[in-house]
């Protein structure tokens, strides 16, 4: 193709330069109006085509979750010719995905909560008093925002051995909470610091302790910045996969949704129970798009609020 | 305020720096230590210097996860950011302007909540979804509708050279999402006026997007880049559940943290584990202070 085809109209075919932006357009320019309705138009297809992109993976998986082995082999993209709820029943009791995902359920809950209170508790701390050494221990768990887990996994492994809470919800609890504080301790001070001191004094001129300063006046006044940082911790513990894998390897009984989840892939191939990990697989993505659906507004600001300051 | 501030202050410290010292600071250092060692878990460890470091310039596998760890930070925050500044100015400003406010495209809510979905989900979760959808024969979604109009299956986690590339998409898929929302907060702060300005000095769509929108969202995607490139050195989750064989086919997936683990939780060597883990460190920290470094500019004030 030649070349002098596709390049926007030669010099020439402008009209002369006058150096005044907002001349009349010239003949090779075209109407900004099309323009726009084609910009607009190309980009909702784009739009829709990774909507689709997004969408389809899950619903396909919903909708495997209800077929027979041979109906996922022979029609993989259409409905199953029955709702076959037994596949649930089979992920959930028999491939023990109850059991995970009520796992999961109590170690989050436990470390989130855990998480909340001890990173408020230090991030108040270190954001409203002063004291010796506040700094050096302010830059110690911000420190920790730094460093990639896998460097302290080995020993860490030891040191929740040698504690005796190897293969316990405890150690994974503990070492969960641990590893949250960083971004809560950070986030958080960050958060106390900007609330008025007025109220603060208001309190103690009142005869209010310090601690009950704390849980009575701060914590409720915190209650947007502690949110974002709730959810921001839910859905990181829920997401784990690395830690518990080291720290709960030898006790199926205790293991979380992801690892349990993950092993029955592995195994599928195996036993060929491809609906039931399906359903397993559905059992695990449902309640979050729920949840998802009716609190995203808070889940979008929660997870990137800690970016975007 | 005086009044019994010290015990306040000590008691509220206590456990939070107990429980973390104990968990976090002192297991990374002890993972220093124990890379100058031998140590394999039974015996004593036995101090061998820098020898871990020594093998690791000699190991095939190293090197290999290192060079997907190359190829991951290049791709994973170009096209990350690329299709996300795109979506993110569609839903932002892309649609008519009314009253001199920009607004985006039809449906621009819709979409950001769909999006934004992968996020919530386990990286863990969506490996063994990924495993359904690549799956080699009639079965897989994808290769499932290619076989249905007689086309050939794409072995996507079998094929060596695809298979990094198939995890790469797979990264791409859900983290979209989130920097279209991020990079969405950064464009609803850019001023109206700005646009406006600049469209009646004649700009076209693309010219906004380059001269204003860009620079103006400079800090946000310095930020987005320095979370992708981490999430790049971190794909443990994906390749562990994904990948053939972890980190295979021979090796084409590997990545350093499935290369500590299989050291370390497979093999014992829990040295030469932590030789890694400390090579990894200083390649995440390296990366981060470059990117800081290398995309410094004056920030625009607006």
């Amino acid at each position: 193709m030649n070349p002098q085809s596709t390049l926007p109209p030669t010099p020439a075919a402008l009209p002369p330069k006058t150096g005044d932006p907002s001349a009349p357009a010239g003949p090779g320019r075209k109407d900004p109006r099309s323009e726009v309705r084609l910009f607009a138009g190309l980009g909702h297809i784009a739009l829709a085509v990774w909507a689709v992109i997004v969408i389809v993976p899950i619903l396909w998986t919903f909708l495997a979750a209800f077929k027979n082995t041979s109906e996922i082999f022979s029609s993989p993209w259409t409905l199953p010719a029955e709702l076959r709820w037994e596949n649930f029943g089979r992920a959930w009791t028999k491939a023990h995905v109850g059991r995970y995902f009520i796992n999961s359920v109590i170690v989050v809950s436990c470390s989130t909560f855990l998480t909340m209170l001890l990173g408020s508790m230090a991030a108040y701390v270190l954001a409203r008093y002063k004291f010796w050494g506040n700094r050096a221990v302010y830059y110690l768990f911000v420190s920790g925002l730094a460093f990639p887990v896998f460097l302290a996994l080995v020993p860490l492994f030891f040191v929740v051995k040698n504690l005796g809470l190897l293969d316990t919800h405890t150690g994974v609890v503990l070492v969960y909470t641990a590893y949250s504080l960083p971004f809560t301790v950070f986030f958080l001070a960050a958060f106390f610091k900007t609330l008025p001191s007025s109220v603060a004094e208001a309190g103690m001129i009142d005869g209010c302790s310090h601690s009950r300063l704390f849980f009575q006046v701060m914590m409720p006044m915190a209650k947007p910045g502690l949110i974002s940082v709730a959810i921001f911790n839910i859905i990181g513990q829920w997401a784990q996969y690395q830690l518990p894998l080291v720290l709960l390897s030898n006790a199926k009984d205790k293991w979380v949704l992801t690892q349990g989840i993950a092993d029955i892939s592995v195994n599928a191939g195996y036993e060929a129970d491809w609906s039931g990990l399906f359903a397993a697989l559905t059992i695990a993505i449902l309640p979050m798009i729920i949840v998802y659906a009716v609190f995203q507004r808070q889940i979008q600001a929660g997870l990137t609020s800690g970016a975007v300051k | 305020m005086r009044h019994g501030k010290y015990p306040f202050v000590i008691g509220f410290l206590f456990a939070p720096v107990a429980l973390y010292v104990t968990f976090v600071i002192w297991p990374y250092a002890q993972a220093f230590q124990i890379s100058m060692t031998n140590w394999r878990g039974l015996s004593a460890p036995q101090w061998v210097g820098f020898d871990n470091y020594r093998r690791l310039f000699d190991d095939g596998a190293f090197w290999k996860a290192v060079q997907h760890h190359g190829v991951l930070l290049l791709a994973l925050p170009l096209i990350t950011i690329a299709i996300a500044l795109f979506f993110a100015f569609l839903l932002n400003v892309g649609g008519k302007s009314s009253g001199g406010q920009r607004q985006g495209v039809w449906g621009a809510k819709f979409y950001r909540v769909v999006f934004f979905f992968p996020q919530v989900l386990a990286v863990a979760i969506i490996a063994v979804l990924f495993q359904m959808v690549y799956r080699p024969n009639e079965s897989g979604l994808i290769n499932g509708v290619l076989m249905k109009f007689g086309l050939e299956p794409i072995l996507f986690l079998v094929r060596p050279n695809l298979a990094l590339w198939s995890i790469l998409a797979v990264l791409v898929w859900q983290a979209v999402g989130f920097y279209v929302v991020l990079f969405s907060a950064g464009m609803a702060s850019i001023p109206g006026e700005i646009y406006e300005a600049a469209e009646m000095d004649g700009a076209t769509r693309v010219t906004l997007f380059f001269r204003v929108t860009l620079p103006l969202l400079w800090d946000t995607l310095q930020v987005a880049w320095v979370y992708l490139g981490i999430a790049a050195f971190d794909a443990f989750a994906i390749v562990a559940v994904l990948s053939v064989d972890g980190g295979g086919p021979d090796g084409a997936t590997t990545v350093l943290a499935m290369e500590i683990y299989r050291n370390a939780f497979v093999y014992s060597k829990y040295g030469y584990a932590s030789a890694m883990g400390v090579a990894l460190f200083f390649l995440t920290l390296t990366f981060a202070a470059l990117t800081l470094r290398l995309t410094k500019r004056e920030s625009v004030e607006y």
